[in-house]
């Protein structure tokens, strides 16, 4: 869990069972855990209308934890953009009652989120848990490019090269971080670079 | 600063009888000029002066909000209430001056809707007049289920199936025609905001129905002006003003404060805009709350009461007033 | 008799200069020597004549200059406008406002028609004149929001209502103090002032919010708030900070009464009557230190409040590097005696 700190940063919780007719699961990595640790909680017969859609790590690890619960559809996906045109059909053509569950990296559950909020679901009846590396994605507020996996505090933006600072301020829509340049006012100015976002 | 309303003179224009049970009453403005405009699920509070009691009362306005020359509420005749429907009914005719509040809208359309469903139950049905009439001048995508007692009294169920057509679905309780809530609430498309207004019993069973299936808080609305009961009459000290009160059996404690020349804020009257919250310093009695304001836990507590819709039975009651 | 509307601009060569019945309406935001947070709203209602409150929507001499700046602004950078797709309705709305104000307040400027829902605008100082189908889009050269505020000085936040929070869904935001409507839309109330420092802890945001919401149509509200911009540009916004930024440095002791501008925003907030939403005005005003110390009442106020400002709130308002040399500046203008509270010049 990220330390507190502004109010738009995101809080994630833990992800519990919600009501509903249909449960549509995305997770990364080692948020394949808070899903298996979840199914602890589940009532019976929960996973039978559930749907997992899981991203797997380099180590390639958990696949078998999230089988071994069963969901009516389990489907392995290389890369969040690889997802994409799946998780748009499934949500255009879902109804109310539907419930989404995300865990994992901060970068997934933005970016899976973004998707929801376009489809008309409302960012509170989300459940969240975070999981794993703390990397962030950070859009330049000044080439609006975003740059993916920022781990250090400042960070040079991927596309324009200011040297930006990672502010805590967080915005669902775009699905990411603000960088502000960080010396815009004397250019010479060059602070230390630290990995602060493991 | 205060909040509450701005007022406006107003004369009545027309009064139409709908049905058995509701009339409907038209208002302009006295200088001629246009009202204010409201958006759909708006209301007004209607004063009405009956000799030396003023009542105070919240109807929704179920003209177009396209239409601004005149407001339109229609009131149902409540025979064992404290008296506001029979006023209306008996009292008020064409040529009559009166003043009602500003609009203010506690009911408001989620405009992101993907589809507005909309559940109205009896004279729940006005705010969804304003509301289909917003939306089909936008082309907004909107389902209308309207539960009525009898064909005779579906008050403007006939004006509903002509504008709309397939839009609105009737189901009448002396037929036995019940919506089939459930198999409703699992075929909307995602996206979709429900909408209910009708009697409380209706209000709970679609909000209890509609969590369990899943819906999000976020997704469902609902309005039920509560009218304030007629109880017991009761002492009660406003430890603020200095003032000791007493509230008759026809009136509110709200009414009571106003009658003793204390005026807290309001926008409602009816338990759910949440102005007019009042912190209790002590009491020795018990609370007849009424309110859709407070949560349980606070109606519990004892610590606070919604002047305008609830009362107390007991020794003594002292508020912050 | 009208307004003169001054040729001026906001960039390049900074031209901008306020006359001196200008300098005496400015709505300095300083009652006595200190500042700090609070919830300082209240009813918006029309002020004394020849202040900036003799009309709600306030329009000056530099309207035109402001609108051809805003202008620049959204060739560059056209993500300064936006508006979520539920938003059309309050669009029309503000227009509405907007259109009815400027009329009433300026007639000789500004002339309103309405045939049912026929609509003719004639604005005289932007030489316009479009006759429209209100509330209908395709008759507007632009959508409704972004064509009445290309014509109305201020930006313009537009917020929903909803689930007893308000959305930040739709603005017009080119005049603004280092904040990013492109990055900040969609946020409810709490999110777009996290970096707000101090206030969150206060609760300010908590009874402003309370507040805000319970909004009447009819009956607007108002605060005024403040920052300090060098040179006198509208366009401080982050987007372009790597821009202006370097301007903080440049502050010297001989310089500071022409390139160091007291920056007031005149907030409003007003119910809009289709959508239920709110729209929230910030009127920005502009004045230079060599006149805003043609009052010494204020330049004494201004001394003070700065030279005392937290340290947090100097660096939020991004004062940090140029603010000793402005001290300095001020105090010898500052006898120290005693200063009448209230906001007006001596």
């Amino acid at each position: 869990m990220a330390a507190k700190s502004i109010i738009s940063r995101p809080v994630y919780g833990t992800l519990s069972p919600q009501p509903g007719k249909h449960h549509l699961f995305i997770t990364d990595a080692e948020g394949a855990l808070a899903i298996a640790e979840m199914a602890g909680s589940a009532p019976p017969g929960f996973f039978d209308d559930a749907e997992i859609v899981f991203i797997p790590g380099p180590d390639g690890k958990h696949t078998a934890a999230l089988q071994a619960l069963r969901p009516a559809q389990f489907h392995l996906s290389p890369s969040f953009a690889s997802l994409l045109p799946r998780l748009r059909q499934t949500l255009a053509n879902a109804h109310m009652g539907l419930r989404l569950y995300l865990a994992g990296t901060e970068g997934l559950i933005g970016q899976a989120m973004q998707v929801a909020l376009e489809a008309g679901i409302d960012h509170t009846s989300i459940q969240t848990e975070h999981r794993g590396s703390l990397a962030r994605r950070m859009q330049c507020v000044h080439c609006k490019g975003i740059t993916e996996n920022v781990t250090t505090q400042p960070a040079t933006c991927a596309h324009c090269g200011l040297l930006l600072l990672v502010r805590d301020h967080y915005s669902r829509r775009i699905a990411a971080f603000q960088g502000v340049c960080i010396n815009a006012e004397d250019r010479s100015e060059i602070p230390p670079m630290e990995e602060v976002f493991r | 600063m205060s909040t509450g309303t701005t007022k406006l003179d107003v004369v009545v224009s027309d009064v139409v009888p709908v049905n058995d049970l509701v009339t409907r009453f038209h208002f302009r403005r006295r200088d001629g000029e246009l009202l204010p405009t409201f958006s759909g699920g708006a209301h007004v509070v209607v004063e009405m002066r009956d000799g030396e009691r003023t009542r105070l009362n919240p109807y929704s306005l179920m003209g177009s909000p396209l239409d601004t020359r005149e407001y339109t509420i229609s009131v149902r005749r409540d025979d064992v209430g404290r008296g506001g429907s029979l006023f209306m009914h008996r009292n008020v005719k064409p040529g009559m001056e009166m003043v009602v509040s500003y609009p203010v809208n506690l009911f408001s359309l989620d405009l992101r809707a993907k589809k507005h469903l909309m559940l109205a139950g009896g004279i729940g049905i006005t705010p969804f007049m304003a509301q289909t009439a917003q939306l089909a001048a936008e082309g907004g995508n909107f389902e209308l289920h309207y539960t009525c007692r009898t064909a005779s009294l579906g008050t403007y169920a006939d004006v509903l199936r002509e504008r709309y057509d397939r839009r609105v679905r009737l189901y009448h309780d002396d037929l036995d025609e019940r919506i089939e809530l459930d198999r409703l609430l699992s075929t909307q498309p995602l996206g979709t905001h429900l909408y209910v207004c009708g009697p409380a019993g209706m209000i709970n069973w679609v909000r209890d129905r509609a969590a369990s299936l899943g819906w999000p808080s976020e997704t469902v609305h609902f309005e039920h002006f509560a009218a304030p009961q007629p109880g017991l009459p009761f002492d009660v000290t406003l430890a603020v003003s200095g003032k000791t009160i007493r509230v008759d059996e026809q009136q509110s404690l709200l009414e009571a404060i106003e009658a003793a020349g204390v005026d807290p804020p309001y926008l409602c009257r009816g338990g759910v805009c949440g102005q007019c919250e009042t912190n209790v310093i002590s009491c020795d009695g018990k609370f007849i709350h009424n309110d859709h304001w407070l949560s349980e836990e606070e109606h519990r507590s004892g610590k606070k009461i919604m002047p305008c819709v609830s009362r107390f039975e007991g020794r003594s009651l002292v508020l912050e007033r | 008799m009208g307004i003169t509307f001054r040729k001026e601009t906001f960039r390049d060569d900074f031209t901008f200069r306020n006359s001196p019945e200008h300098i005496r309406r400015f709505p300095f935001p300083f009652h006595e020597d200190a500042y700090m947070y609070a919830v300082n709203i209240e009813p918006h209602v029309v002020g004394p004549k020849g202040s900036v409150l003799e009309n709600l929507i306030d329009v000056d001499e530099h309207y035109v200059a402001e609108m051809q700046d805003r202008a620049l602004v959204l060739a560059e950078d056209p993500l300064r406008c936006q508006s979520l797709p539920h938003m059309t309705l309050a669009g029309w709305d503000l227009l509405e406002l907007l259109m009815e104000q400027q009329a009433l307040g300026y007639p000789e400027h500004f002339t309103l028609t309405r045939d049912g829902d026929r609509w003719r605008w004639i604005n005289r100082p932007l030489g316009i004149d479009d006759t429209f189908t209100f509330g209908d889009t395709s008759t507007l050269p632009y959508g409704p929001m972004e064509y009445i505020t290309r014509q109305s000085q201020g930006d313009f936040c537009i917020l929903d209502q909803r689930d007893g929070n308000l959305w930040m869904d739709a603005g017009m935001v080119t005049t603004q103090a280092d904040w990013s409507l492109d990055f900040d839309i969609g946020m409810n109330f709490f999110e777009w002032h996290a970096p707000v420092p101090l206030a969150h802890e206060k609760g300010i945001f908590v009874r402003a919010l309370k507040f805000l919401t319970n909004i009447q149509q009819g009956k607007p509200a108002r605060r005024l708030n403040w920052t300090m911009t060098i040179n006198p540009r509208l366009d401080t916004s982050p987007e372009n900070y790597h821009k202006w930024g370097p301007d903080r440095a440049t502050v010297t002791p001989e310089n500071v009464g022409d390139k160091v501008h007291l920056r007031v925003e005149l907030q409003s907030f007003w119910r809009l009557p289709r959508s239920n939403g709110i729209v929230f005005p910030i009127r920005c005003y502009l004045i230079k230190m060599d006149e805003l110390v043609t009052q010494p009442k204020w330049a004494r106020h201004l001394h003070r409040v700065i030279r005392d400002l937290p340290d947090e709130l100097a660096n939020y308002k991004g004062l940090t590097r140029y603010r000793s040399t402005l001290v300095e500046w001020l105090s010898k203008l500052d006898d120290g005696s005693p200063t009448n509270p209230g906001f007006g010049p001596d």
